[in-house]
Formats: structure tokens, C-alpha cells, sequence
């Protein structure tokens, strides 16, 4: 079914600062082929469609477009030289009409053609009457559902018949009908001797449609092969699962008759129209450590970004005696509820020391040189990188950093979003013990999120189960592992 | 959207019938506020290219203004060159300065090329003081050849200049090339990605700016007689000029000239207010980009969209 290798990547390499988010990548694309580029968030997967798209410079290695070497080259060389992708987000020109949205992909890139030539007007309406857009040719982007945006972007990238089509999350959003009518677009371009990238963080949302499957982690191919294979490998499994689970019961002291710090009651949360948070009811106790697990997408971030005060929700979240619904963002850190978010957000530019400083900006000043000891006796390496700018961290260093950000608060609830994310299983001991010494030392109550199971349990009291906006179950750890560990992957 | 363009073409072609007509109806004094009105309408829609479309804001159009003006007039004065040559001369110079701007300054991301725009300005109000030998320093210079001494010749003059200058940067802003300057002003991954040249398309905008505001900057001082800092190149006019394009509509270019002549007749009428008059003008002004962020024109047609 395939026929000559169309794209060979080779060696690639890419570095953030002290972040390595892609290194030692290898594989190639053959002209009528689907392969599905997988892996956790933070593994490397959208990085190495930007270094294909010469959107983000690789540090070494090469990329090959039938054989010509195209590695740094500007993004616009790359898209005429035949390779094109499909946006997750996009931004339509929205004065424009949707079909003057797909000429302007077929236009020269000149400056002297003010006119667009008859030709290019009709082709613009083949290729959107292809992609089922025959119908709202001349609507406004802004006046479309969110499928038929899609299909706009699908439209413009094939509009100059590119020999590589990446595409990103090609079904985030859609409905079941709708992923099968762009499945078969896909498959059309298959079946017309282009080469497509699909990249996702799911092996289940790409099975049906791959070829064949690569599951990056850590910024390498950790797995390669069919889509079954891929998801049986133990290695996959490890890393979005975590491994094996296994639960440790807990001996907490009275947990479960101090009070209730945290209540949420019937959240929800809207993006436009799209329902993020369904209902949501939570309890966490005073003292207490809870996991919230779902996969990507599951609607963690944003159940926590609701209670940090950061988006708009329905129903009621009560701190303590608090109502958190009228409060700013910024009263409730103050008021002791500290969001330690998963894309860290760190004062980059800053060096480590004045990240932590900003933190205990409240505190007087020996009382901050007390938690500041106390957090440099929980990760030493930061006393070693206080003179340091935040961005030249590893990524492990900058996870701690957050995270000692954080607790430089002095946080009564600590909420802890994917600490693991990225991050490779050395750091993830070091975390977990970091973690363990909280419990031990301070009066604090954690929530955390995970998509890494074996990470949350053992420092879990209890277990939420979020999928799709929803707590599907709730229950202690020992009975997560009983009845949880064969269904949630 | 082709039934908007053309009401808009022929509400727009009974506007300049109006204006044009207006020497026979009004006094000398308010047909000279509106021929400057005019040259500042141009000034706006050169710099609605940029920001409008190319997404670049550019806090010294009067850099380019200014490079047109004094290159014309120290020509006129010193060579004897006669307007024409002047003018031309004029507007290549600004063409010239605009992309040994541009060029360094567009690989800078963020807030600044904005702030390499605005150094631009007082390097060239430094520049005329200390060569004040030639070009009049702070006092400004006074050209030999004026337009006309006809104030209704004059207000002519600038309303075909308007007029012309407004249907070439409409037609460009409604070209193909507009279409692409308008994806790289808004998300400028993409159309690398779509295989548009961004940097390249955004150069040439610039270079289209500073062709037509310094053309506009030396047929003012043609009008005026004189070239100063105060009225070329000081950024108190700059900034006047990107009021006035927001408040008559972002991406509209025809927005910006209405914004102009709105601002400039604002002005003079809120005159007997004293020193509260630009006081007045600019809480307008502010209440329009507060309110209505898309601007006068911008509103309007929008909401014929959504119909």
C-alpha cells in the first residue's frame, strides 16, 4: 500500500532553555501512509511536527524531503516545497468568507499579483465542496460549528496538494459522526499518495486510522509498530499508565472525621458551548490527600483552574467557611489555596531564588528564610541553582522549583496538576518523596491531579475518577486497584 | 459583500461629489482646516495598512512623514527643484528610510518594532535640530513654492490627492496581496505554513506606508509653505494620527480618513472651548475606543455583516 519514503527525520534534536523536548528522533513517512505520532503530553510529539514545519529550529539532526535536506528552512520554503498541516487551533481571517478563507491558500506568494486569477476561484470551490463545505461557501468563519472549521483548515492544507500532511489532534472536539466522515478524508488522502502525520495523545483515537504507530516519550520513540502492538507494549503502558498499579493503604491519623475543607457541589464549566465540567461533587477533608486521575483532556486543569478562581463556573465551591465564588483569583491564593498549575509558570527570566522569594512575599522576613530552608532542604539542587535563571532548569529542576514556589506560600490546600508531566522516573522518585516528606512534616492538604496513576496512589487517601467532565468513581485506593486498574486506559 | 461594497462605493463616490462641491458653499477658513484634514486623512490610511492589516503598530509614522516633508523642502529651498521632483524625491526618501527601519526592526517580536518606531522619531526630531543650518532647526524652514495661493485650489489639490491615495490603498487592501497581509498580521505561524513569506509581505506594507505618507508629508508643506517639527514630525502627531485611525476603524483604511477629517474639524470647531478643546476631543475619542473598539466605520460595517 506504501510506495517511497516521502519524509526521513533523522537524529532530530530540540532544546528549550535547559528543557529537552525532543532528542534522538528518528523515523520516516512513505507516500500513502498513515502514521500516528502518539505520547503523553510533555513527550515531544507537537514539537516534532514544528521542527518538520520549520515552525521551531531543530539543534542538530536532519530532515529530508525526498531526499533534500530541509532542516532549517523558513516555515514558508518548508509549505511550498510540499509539506502542510492542520492547525488544532486556528485563526481564520473572519471578514473573510469561508471560500475566500481557502483561496487565500491557493494564492502565489508574490507581490506584484493583485488580482486572483479565475482558476484559483475555482479550484478554492472544488477543494471545499470535497471537504463538505459546498454548503456554507460564502458564511463567515465565526458563524460555522466547530466540525466545519475543522474541515476549513483540512481544505487549506490540501489546497496546494501536499506531498506530507501533518495533522494535529485530528479529532479533538468532533463527534463520534463526525470522526468518521474526517477518518474518511484522511483515508482520501491516503489514498491519493500523500503522506499523513496524525498527532495525538491517544493510541485509541488514531487505531482504527494508522498504518502504523509511534509512541514518543520523554522526547524519543519509546515504541513503534501497529496500533494493537503499540498499545500492548509494556513500555507504553508504563508511561501513561504509570505500570503496574499498585495501591498502599494509607494510615492516616482520623482522616476521616476531620472537617471538610474543600466542598464542590454540582461545578460545571463552560468553553462556549462546549460542557468541560458536568456536575462535579467533591469533598476533601481537612489533612487529607486526594487524587483526581483522568487522561488527557479528562477536565482536570480546568476543575482546578474553577476552584483557583480562574474560570467562570456554575454551582458552588466552598472553602472552609469561605463561598471562593465571589473571590479574585488572587484572594483566594492568599486565603491558602495554592494552584501549583501543570504548565508551572514560572517567572522564566528570574532566577530561582526570586521565584521563590515571590512566593513568600507575604511573610516576614525570617519566617521566609525558615520555609525557604526548609524548602532547600526538600530539594537541595535548588540551593545549588539559587543565582539561576528559572528557564535554564531541566525540566525536573523547574517542576521543583514550582513546586517550591508553591509552598513557599505556606498553602493550607495545595493543588498539584500533573506534577509529573515530562518528566523522567528519577525525577518522579525524587517527587514522590518530596511528597511523602509533606505529609510528614507539615499540616497540609493536597490535591492532585494525575494521569499517572502509580505516582498519585500511594500518596492518595482517596481516588476521584474524572472522564469526560464527570467523576465516573470515587473510592480509596486499595479498591482503585481492584476494580480500576484493567478498564482506565 | 459584493452588494456592501458597492453601497459603500457609491455612499463613498456622493461623499467626494459633496466634497467637492464645498468651495462654492463654505468660508476660506474652513476649507483650509479641511485640506489639512485631508493631508492628515492619508497619514491615517498609510498607517491602517500597517497596523490594520500587517498587525504591526507603528508608533512613527510621522518618522516617515517627516522624511518626506523635510527631503522635499530642502530640496525646494536649497536646489530650487520644482514641486514635482520635490515631492517624488520626497517619497523615495521615506521609502528608503521606512525599510532601513523596517528590515532590522520587523525581526524584533513583541512590543518591539513598536519601540524601534518610536526611537525612529526622535532620532529624526534630533537630527533636524542639530542641522539646524539646513533645516531650519526648531524654527522650521520655509519652502519657496507653494501649491496655489488659491485656498480653494488648494482644497482641491488635497481632496484629489485624498481621493486617489484612498482608492489605491483600498483596491490594495482588498487584493490578493491585502488577503495575505491580512493572515500574516493575524496569525503569522499560519500563513508561513500556508507558504506566504511573512517578513517579506510585511516589509513591502511598510514600504507602501511610507510611500504614500511621505508623498503626503511633502505635498503638505507644499500647502502649508513651511516645514516644521511641530507639525511634521513631533510624536504629538503621530499620535493624533493613530487616534484618528482607530476611532474611524481598524481595517477599514476608508475608516482612517474619515477618523482624520472628524478629528481635525473636531478640533477646530471645539475651538471657543479654549484650553478644554483637546481636552474634549480626546475624551471623544477615548469614549469611541472604549465603546466602540472597532471604530466608527468598523462598527458600521460591521453590523451590516451580521445581517
Amino acid at each position: 500500500m506504501s510506495g517511497a519514503v516521502r519524509l526521513q527525520v533523522g537524529e532530530l534534536a530540540k532544546r528549550f532553555g535547559g528543557v529537552v523536548a525532543v532528542k534522538n528522533m528518528s523515523f520516516d513517512l512513505k507516500a500513502g501512509e498513515i502514521v500516528g505520532l502518539i505520547g503523553p503530553n510533555g513527550s515531544g510529539k507537537s514539537t516534532v511536527m514544528s521542527l518538520i514545519m520549520g515552525i521551531a529550529r531543530a539543534n542538530s539532526g536532519t530532515i529530508k524531503l525526498d531526499g533534500v535536506d530541509i532542516s532549517g528552512w523558513p516555515a514558508h520554503r518548508i509549505a511550498r516545497s510540499g509539506v502542510s498541516i492542520v492547525f488544532q487551533h486556528s485563526r481564520p481571517l473572519q471578514r473573510q468568507t469561508v471560500l475566500e478563507n481557502v483561496k487565500l491558500a491557493l494564492l502565489p506568494d508574490s507581490l506584484l499579483r493583485l488580482a486572483t486569477e479565475a482558476s484559483v476561484g475555482e479550484r478554492a470551490r472544488e477543494i471545499a465542496e470535497r471537504v463538505g463545505l459546498g454548503g456554507v461557501l460564502h458564511r463567515h468563519p465565526w458563524t460555522l460549528p466547530f466540525a466545519d472549521l475543522r474541515r476549513m483548515e483540512l481544505a487549506k492544507a490540501v489546497a496546494r496538494d501536499p506531498k506530507v500532511v501533518l495533522i494535529d489532534e485530528p479529532f479533538a472536539g468532533l463527534t463520534p459522526t463526525e470522526i468518521k466522515v474526517f477518518s474518511d478524508l484522511i483515508r482520501t488522502l491516503r489514498d491519493e499518495g500523500r503522506a499523513v502525520l496524525l498527532v495525538d495523545h491517544s493510541v485509541k483515537s488514531v487505531a482504527a486510522l494508522a498504518d502504523r504507530v509511534i509512541a514518543m516519550y520523554l522526547g524519543e520513540r519509546i515504541a513503534e509498530g501497529s496500533a494493537d502492538e503499540v498499545m500492548q507494549n509494556e513500555t507504553v503502558r508504563r508511561v501513561y499508565i504509570g505500570g503496574k498499579i499498585e495501591a498502599v493503604e494509607r494510615k492516616s491519623a482520623g482522616a476521616g472525621q476531620a472537617p471538610t475543607l474543600l466542598q464542590l457541589d454540582a461545578v460545571e464549566v463552560f468553553y462556549g458551548k462546549t460542557k468541560a465540567l458536568d456536575r462535579v461533587d467533591l469533598r476533601v477533608r481537612q489533612d487529607e490527600f486526594v487524587s483526581i486521575v483522568g487522561l488527557n483532556g479528562a477536565g482536570k486543569t480546568t476543575l482546578f483552574n474553577a476552584i483557583s478562581g480562574l474560570v467562570p463556573y456554575r454551582g458552588a465551591i466552598r472553602f472552609g467557611e469561605r463561598d471562593l465564588r465571589s473571590q479574585t483569583a488572587a484572594s483566594i491564593a492568599r486565603g491558602g489555596v495554592v494552584h501549583c498549575p501543570e504548565t508551572r509558570e514560572l517567572f522564566v527570566h528570574m532566577s530561582v531564588r526570586e521565584n521563590l522569594d515571590l512566593g513568600g512575599g507575604h511573610l516576614s522576613k525570617s519566617e521566609r528564610q525558615r520555609q525557604l530552608d526548609w524548602v532547600f532542604d526538600l530539594f537541595p539542587i535548588l540551593e545549588q541553582r539559587q543565582a539561576q535563571a528559572a528557564r535554564t532548569l531541566s525540566g525536573g529542576e523547574q517542576q521543583m522549583l514550582a513546586l517550591g514556589r508553591a509552598l513557599m506560600m505556606q498553602p493550607k490546600l495545595l493543588i498539584l496538576d500533573e506534577p509529573t508531566l515530562g518528566l523522567a522516573p528519577v525525577i518522579l522518585g525524587q517527587l514522590s518523596k518530596a511528597i511523602e516528606r509533606l505529609r510528614q512534616e507539615r499540616s497540609l492538604t493536597l490535591l492532585l491531579a494525575e494521569q499517572n496513576v502509580t505516582f498519585a496512589l500511594p500518596h492518595s487517601d482517596r481516588v476521584y475518577v474524572l472522564d469526560h467532565g464527570r467523576i465516573t468513581w470515587q473510592g480509596d485506593p486499595v479498591r482503585f486497584a481492584e476494580e480500576m486498574s484493567t478498564g482506565y486506559l | 459583500m459584493a452588494f456592501l461594497r458597492s453601497r459603500l462605493f457609491w455612499i463613498a463616490a456622493a461623499v467626494v461629489v459633496v466634497a467637492a462641491l464645498l468651495p462654492f458653499w463654505v468660508s476660506i477658513y474652513l476649507l483650509s482646516v479641511l485640506t489639512a484634514a485631508y493631508y492628515f486623512g492619508v497619514f491615517a490610511m498609510a498607517w491602517d495598512l500597517l497596523f490594520g492589516f500587517a498587525g504591526e503598530v507603528n508608533f512613527g509614522p510621522t518618522f516617515l512623514i517627516g522624511l518626506g516633508a523635510y527631503t522635499a523642502a530642502i530640496l525646494n529651498s536649497t536646489a530650487g527643484l520644482p514641486i514635482p521632483v520635490c515631492v517624488v524625491a520626497g517619497a523615495l526618501a521615506a521609502v528608503a528610510g521606512g525599510i532601513l527601519l523596517a528590515v532590522p526592526a520587523l525581526r524584533l517580536r513583541g512590543p518591539y518594532f513598536g519601540l524601534v518606531t518610536l526611537v525612529a522619531v526622535l532620532l529624526l526630531q534630533n537630527f533636524v535640530v542639530i542641522f539646524a543650518s539646513v533645516t531650519g532647526g526648531e524654527i522650521g524652514m520655509t519652502v519657496p513654492d507653494v501649491l496655489s495661493i488659491d485656498a480653494s485650489v488648494n482644497y482641491w489639490y488635497a481632496l484629489a490627492f485624498l481621493v486617489v491615495c484612498a482608492a489605491l490603498l483600498f483596491g490594495l487592501s482588498r487584493s490578493a496581496v491585502g488577503l495575505i497581509l491580512q493572515a500574516s498580521g493575524q496569525d503569522a505561524v499560519e500563513a508561513a505554513a500556508l507558504g506566504f513569506n511573512v517578513t517579506k509581505h510585511k516589509v513591502a506594507a511598510f514600504c507602501v506606508s511610507a510611500l504614500f505618507s511621505g508623498t503626503a508629508g511633502a505635498m503638505l508643506i507644499f500647502y502649508m509653505g513651511t516645514a516644521s517639527v511641530d507639525t511634521v514630525v513631533d510624536i504629538a502627531i503621530g499620535v493624533q494620527i493613530i487616534i484618528a485611525a482607530v476611532l474611524g476603524g481598524r481595517r477599514t483604511i476608508l475608516g482612517a480618513a474619515l477618523g482624520a477629517v472628524f478629528l481635525i474639524v473636531a478640533n477646530e470647531f471645539l475651538r471657543p472651548l479654549g484650553q478644554l478643546n483637546t481636552f474634549v476631543v480626546a475624551a471623544i475619542a477615548l469614549a469611541v475606543i472604549l465603546f466602540f473598539p472597532e471604530g466608527l466605520l468598523g462598527y458600521a460595517l460591521h453590523r451590516g455583516e451580521r445581517e
